[in-house]
């Protein structure tokens, strides 16, 4: 690498989260009693809640764009998938295992790139950028995995804070004001948690870390891998809980990859249908439930 | 069908290669570039010089001890036992110094990389690091190849001197030469090597340019394996023991030619 190249890269890095740092001021002030009792609150009312209907009268503009796209390596893994996501929306992708449905955020993330077709984030074509400028799309984006994915060397404080730590030039005191605000959001105690490691926390406590430090560095994007797969349905309730809550009190745009179609139906602004490498369908909770298709009927036959 | 195969074998080896050797030569290049992590370089010296010191001088002083035993054996027969230091001195530092230290490093340290880069890899937690906007290999295989380039040569270190000190044990309690005689020959013969810019003994020269090349085998096969660790905890154990195997052997082999290599350009 040049030095040129370097340089840029830096500056690159440096101006960027304080842009984003501009716009997100709202979100970041928030109050974390007040959270924690409106979780409670709202825990209560989605059981009556009926599915679906949770993003109308947001802004139009396509966040996430994934256009023909066609993968394989030794064999084909996807073939012609597409499908779109507005701003605020939560896509989720849904189908049997072993369908490549984690490969899609992969190519989100650009950790793989399409063998044909485009991925466009933002309007911004990711497909061709180099390995630099990846990293600073990824930026945008917040990846919770599906076992968490929490580095096991550093406490649940540390984990947090990796992400600021790494792109931005906050002070200690903001990071950990951050930091604290971030896992109050997903409804944790930081005094109890922060100094803890990974592999002292429950399952579904680490999902919720996992979450926090996607968001700590206020994305526009948030990824989910199989968020509610191996949880006990009351914790599996709370995660699909917590995903709504990220969608509506911050806007943030998701893709969320799961088989647990009862919390796809939860959480979906619209659902994609991965069956033999292809989008076997791609519209509202609603309009698949009134779908006539054998496959899908047989697919929602569980539910 | 035998010869499709075959070249299928030969196309993965060649690819292999070429995957070994841009990871080494991206985890080399950026040593040099920004950011740095300081702190994980420490942290590496820490766990893979400091926490080796135990297992070098056990294998140094033993080997130097056995190595004077046996020596004082061949050496009776020609009645040259007061030249036992030479002959340790030499061996130690030129040989067996340099491979007993990275042999040893190899199985602790390279098997340990493999095993934590394995673990990452397969908890996704390398894909985590990637999504954060970290390069894994600056942040992991750059500390850790950086750590062990300057630590086993720490190490090899340690373990000459500790090899010598046990044939000083041998020489004194069991072939009864004067501690004071045993280490005049060991000079004598460090010395005599002759000198590169006039103050530098060719030996130690020899002695540290080996374990500068095996530091950088070891790391970098352990990060190589870890990193391409597929498959579960099956296959952080399976990269683990291919990580000592190869090591250990591209540490013999890879001796045998530094030692040519350096004997044309140091031996008149």
């Amino acid at each position: 690498m040049t030095d040129e190249e370097d340089r840029r890269r830096q500056q690159g890095e440096r101006r960027h989260p304080s842009e984003k740092d501009e716009t997100s001021m709202p979100r970041r002030a928030r109050d974390s009693s007040r959270v924690r009792a409106a979780i409670r609150d709202e825990l209560e009312e989605l059981a009556e809640e009926a599915p679906g209907s949770k993003t109308e009268a947001r802004p139009i503009q396509k966040v996430i764009a994934v256009e023909n796209v066609y993968l394989a390596f030794e064999e084909p893994i996807l073939e012609n998938v597409s499908f779109t996501a507005r701003a605020g929306e939560t896509i989720v992708v849904v189908g049997e295992s072993g369908t490549g449905k984690s490969t899609i955020l992969k190519l989100l993330l650009r950790l793989l790139i399409p063998d044909q077709g485009r991925v466009v984030i933002d309007g911004e074509d990711i497909t061709h950028l180099t390995f630099d400028d990846a990293l600073k799309v990824r930026q945008k984006m917040g990846m919770v995995f599906q076992g968490a994915a929490l580095f096991d060397s550093m406490t649940v404080y540390e984990n947090v804070a990796y992400p600021l730590r790494e792109h931005t030039t906050l002070p200690e005191d903001e990071i950990e004001q951050r930091v604290r605000e971030k896992l109050s959001f997903v409804d944790l105690e930081p005094d109890r948690v922060m100094e803890q490691l990974p592999s002292e926390l429950s399952g579904g406590m680490k999902k919720r870390v996992g979450i926090a430090r996607g968001l700590a560095n206020n994305p526009e994007i948030m990824l989910y891998d199989e968020p509610t797969s191996g949880l006990d349905p009351l914790t599996t309730a709370t995660i699909t809980y917590l995903i709504l809550k990220l969608q509506r009190e911050l806007g943030v745009t998701s893709v969320v990859v799961s088989h647990d179609i009862r919390s796809a139906f939860r959480m979906a602004s619209k659902i994609a249908l991965l069956a033999n490498r292809r989008i076997g369908f791609f519209g509202s909770p609603e309009e698949m439930t009134a779908s006539d298709d054998p496959y899908i009927r047989e697919f929602l036959g569980g539910f | 069908m035998i010869l499709e195969r075959f070249n299928d074998a030969a196309k993965r080896g060649v690819y292999s290669l070429q995957e070994f050797f841009v990871l080494a030569g991206k985890a080399i290049g950026f040593i040099f570039v920004k950011p740095f992590y300081a702190s994980d370089l420490f942290q590496q010296m820490d766990a893979i010089g400091v926490g080796s010191i135990g297992i070098v001088l056990l294998t140094g002083f033993f080997t130097g001890m056995v190595l004077a035993l046996q020596s004082a054996v061949q050496l009776a027969t020609f009645g040259a036992t007061d030249y036992i230091g030479r002959l340790i001195a030499g061996s130690m530092v030129r040989e067996l110094g340099p491979v007993l230290a990275g042999l040893m490093v190899a199985g602790r340290v390279g098997s340990g990389i493999a095993a934590q880069l394995g673990s990452m890899r397969v908890t996704e937690q390398i894909d985590a690091l990637n999504t954060l906007g970290t390069d894994p290999i600056k942040k992991l295989v750059t500390p850790r190849v950086l750590a062990s380039l300057i630590m086993v040569p720490v190490l090899t270190v340690i373990n000459d001197f500790v090899g010598i000190l046990g044939g000083n044990v041998i020489a004194k309690f069991y072939l009864g030469k004067p501690s004071a005689l045993y280490w005049k020959t060991v000079f004598e013969q460090l010395l005599s090597s002759g000198f590169t810019l006039h103050f530098i003994p060719n030996d130690f020269i020899q002695g540290l340019s080996k374990p500068f090349v095996f530091g950088g085998i070891i790391s970098l096969v352990g990060c190589y394996y870890g990193l391409k660790t597929s498959g579960g905890t099956e296959g952080v154990g399976i990269a683990t023991t291919r990580t000592v195997v190869t090591a250990s052997i591209l540490i013999l082999v890879v001796d045998y030619f530094l030692t040519q290599i350096l004997l044309a350009v140091f031996q008149p």
